[in-house]
């Protein structure tokens, strides 16, 4: 059960990272970015590291993500 | 932004996401987490308050000065600590030798010098959080306030 979980998820992740890397619309990229680090935090807590899992929801979903819009809103949105 | 919905949710979540935080900060020589993790969840609750309000009301409770004050004091703190235990006749950042009174094992108040230094961490993490969005958000007329 677990493993199957685990394989969706990591297919979900390859899945975001090409869409983030192929996207023009940099905000999409941005918010399928922040999925990514949910989807990784997930798979760290799988993977046994906690502290690794804290830190990357906390960062990756959350601040990365707020600091990469405000540096949109300063910039342009399309690529 | 002006949205009732966001203000409330963001209102009623803060207290449990900082409670959170200083949870993970205070726990970290005995769970997973620490200073970093904590750190970077208080950082996070500071900038949805000055998101979810605006930037003005963000600053009021906390404005850019103190969150560079609070920067440096918590680099300070771990510094602190290290020369303390020079200052006790041993290596720097040095426990147990030093004779820092170390608690029971597993106890929430053990490990003597540890928890100080992480709660050290926890301040200047989350410190550079919120000075890292008030910096990108104020432009350059925030940045020449910051000096003076």
């Amino acid at each position: 059960m677990t493993e199957v979980l685990t394989y969706l998820l990591l297919i979900f992740l390859v899945v975001c990272a090409i869409s983030v890397a192929r996207s023009r619309d940099l905000l999409a990229a941005v918010i399928i970015f922040a999925a990514y680090s949910l989807v990784m935090a997930i798979l760290w807590q799988l993977l046994a590291a906690p502290d690794v899992a804290i830190t990357e929801a906390a960062l990756g979903a959350g601040v990365t993500t707020l600091l990469l819009i405000a540096a949109i809103a300063k910039t342009r949105r399309q690529e | 932004m002006e949205d009732v919905i966001v203000r409330y949710i963001s209102r009623m979540l803060l207290p449990f996401v900082q409670l959170y935080g200083l949870y993970v900060i205070l726990n970290g020589h005995l769970s997973p987490g620490g200073g970093f993790s904590g750190g970077a969840i208080i950082g996070a609750s500071m900038i949805l308050y000055a998101l979810s309000f605006n930037l003005e009301e963000g600053t009021k409770k906390l404005s850019h000065k103190t969150s560079t004050i609070l920067e440096s004091s918590g680099v300070l703190l771990y510094a602190g600590m290290g020369l303390l235990s020079i200052l006790l006749g041993t290596n720097f950042l040095g426990n147990k030798v030093a004779g820092i009174p170390i608690g029971t094992p597993g106890n929430l108040f053990s490990s003597g010098a540890i928890m100080i230094i992480t709660f050290g961490v926890g301040i200047k993490v989350a410190s550079t959080m919120i000075t890292l969005f008030y910096s990108l958000i104020e432009g350059e007329e925030g940045h020449e306030d910051v000096h003076h």
